[in-house]
């Protein structure tokens, strides 16, 4: 589905991709990780038909620089860091809805459901909005147009783990017929929506391997913790997951494949945890 | 067709929000109304009257303003939105890049247009509820110069925005070109340079090439021009090529320079890097 061969790109006397080769097939579900100035952001724009560049990029056969429209109409992109538009969130809407042929409707509908008030933000201008809404919205416009590829640049890192929760339910239901490629500098950040890992580092592939993916993303698991001593700063981080205190165990919910991201969060705290369970809750 | 104007809408929707916007609509309609306060129609200069006289001093201020706000503005707006990173966004959605450049161009022609042409209706109206005499001939004429005068800044705009690196170099250029461009009007550098010695051949080339003095001078030839008004090489010019040449070279110059200018950014936009 995407083919690139001997992708080069050089900044004045700068080479950030130096020769590179890479296949995905409709899917796949790729975590693009490396450190800062590796080339994942300059791998995503020549994708996007952004930068010149030599050798070759293929979208199902065809050139994203010489053929904008088609390319780019299969594909749904969320950056980064949210760009400054200065447009309301109706007509930025509105605006993608007509440029993509989609319902703008169903793209505030998935907003919606990543927990962003329409009706409350419709009139705002975006730039305004916090930086969890934008992100929300972003989302909501790249899923919910008929994308085939989805290009996401940390795409759950500004959300809270609510929002996380449904995020991964939406990316579920797009498992068979999207292809998926997920950019970041930390890999437990995205392990568990990809089963293909690849690492650039200073322009070149030097890992690729496939990851196991039975991980449902829809799951959800039970846990409690329990601690040998209060303390302050896990109350504030266990409390952004949504957890609550019921006498001395902390109860709540965390998404399967935001498993590792909240263990990660638990290991700073390993020193005060006395007892710790996580159930499917297979209700 | 359709994206173009759904670009062309975007750019207008932006605009409107933008505080240059309203400072620049704010600027035009107290110019227009200080004229109209100050009583400039009932006094009478150099054989410009009434409204006549009203809508000459406009369009003398409007050439001094327009062409730099519309220059940096514009630079701003383009390079400023792919430094923010505005650009790797927007152009990820299937839009082409000619419906991107021309649509944005276009969204931009309106916005600048409007309020310019808004404050010299103004004074129409304003001529029409006292009774006075309306110049149609002068008000459609001066519509036409500013539309030519839009467009080859609009256009140079466009080309600078494209070619540069930052929005600080982009806007030391537009400041620079709109410099250089005023400092050759005939009344300013020109006229001193005819003064010094300058071979009348090269004035008149140079008065001729400044899209600047094509306007200025454009603006008066409805009425009985004066040497001291007109500058000298100015008054050459016109003796070379009669009212009506003249006219048609003040309208087709600003616009064969922005055309040019905006189609060589376009060419330079597609080959370039986007974002």
């Amino acid at each position: 589905m995407i083919q690139l061969k001997s992708l080069k790109k050089t900044f004045r006397k700068t080479r950030v991709l130096r020769g590179l080769d890479l296949d995905l097939a409709r899917g796949d579900r790729m975590a693009l990780v490396g450190s800062n100035g590796a080339g994942k952001t300059t791998l995503v724009r020549c994708l996007l038909g952004q930068y010149t560049f030599e050798g070759q990029v293929l979208v199902n056969g065809l050139s994203p620089r010489e053929h904008r429209r088609e390319v780019l109409k299969r594909i749904g992109f969320v950056p980064q860091l949210p760009p400054p538009i200065k447009m309301t969130v109706d007509q930025l809407v509105q605006f993608s809805a007509d440029l993509c042929d989609a319902d703008p409707q169903h793209m505030l509908d998935v907003a919606a459901q990543l927990g962003l008030p329409i009706d409350e933000v419709r009139n705002r201008v975006f730039v305004r909005m916090s930086g969890g809404e934008k992100q929300k919205l972003l989302i909501g416009i790249a899923l919910g147009r008929d994308a085939e590829i989805l290009i996401m640049d940390e795409p759950a890192a500004n959300l809270d783990p609510e929002a996380r929760q449904v995020f991964f339910n939406l990316l579920a239901e797009r498992l068979d017929r999207v292809t998926m490629i997920i950019s970041s500098h930390r890999l437990d950040e995205v392990a568990a929506l990809v089963n293909r890992v690849v690492e650039l580092d200073r322009g070149l592939v030097v890992l690729d391997d496939h990851v196991d993916d039975t991980i449902d993303m829809s799951s959800v698991l039970d846990c409690r913790i329990q601690l040998s001593q209060a303390n302050d700063a896990f109350r504030k981080s266990i409390s952004e997951w949504g957890f609550k205190l019921n006498e001395d165990t902390w109860l709540g919910q965390v998404a399967g494949p935001d498993r590792l991201r909240f263990l990660g969060v638990l290991s700073r705290y390993a020193g005060l945890i006395q007892g710790i369970e996580m159930k499917a809750n297979n209700a | 067709m359709k994206h173009l104007l759904r670009m062309a809408q975007a750019d207008i929707g932006e605009s409107i929000r933008a505080r240059w916007f309203f400072v620049y609509t704010v600027v035009f309609g107290t110019i227009m109304v200080g004229l109209l306060v100050s009583g400039l129609t009932e006094s009478r200069i150099m054989g410009f009257t009434g409204l006549s006289r009203l809508l000459v001093t406009y369009i003398q201020i409007t050439m001094a303003i327009l062409p730099i706000f519309m220059l940096i503005t514009t630079v701003r707006s383009v390079v400023g939105d792919r430094e923010a990173g505005v650009y790797e966004y927007m152009l990820s959605l299937p839009v082409g890049l000619a419906a991107w450049y021309w649509g944005k161009l276009l969204g931009r022609f309106i916005v600048i247009f409007l309020p310019v042409i808004l404050a010299m209706m103004l004074a129409v109206g304003w001529g029409l509820i006292k009774g006075v005499a309306i110049p149609w001939s002068q008000v459609i004429l001066y519509t036409i110069l500013l539309d030519a005068l839009i467009i080859c800044f609009l256009g140079i705009g466009m080309l600078i925005s494209t070619l540069s690196k930052s929005t600080d170099v982009a806007q030391g250029a537009a400041f620079l070109i709109w410099l250089f461009l005023l400092l050759f009007l005939d009344l300013i550098l020109l006229g001193t340079l005819i003064r010094e010695g300058l071979p009348a051949e090269m004035a008149v080339g140079i008065a001729l090439s400044n899209p600047l003095q094509a306007f200025r001078t454009a603006t008066m030839l409805l009425f009985d021009p004066q040497l001291v008004l007109l500058g000298p090489s100015a008054y050459v010019i016109l003796d070379l090529f009669g009212r009506v040449g003249y006219i048609w070279w003040a309208v087709a110059y600003p616009l064969f320079i922005g055309f040019s200018t905006a189609g060589i950014g376009y060419w330079a936009f597609r080959r370039r890097d986007l974002s």
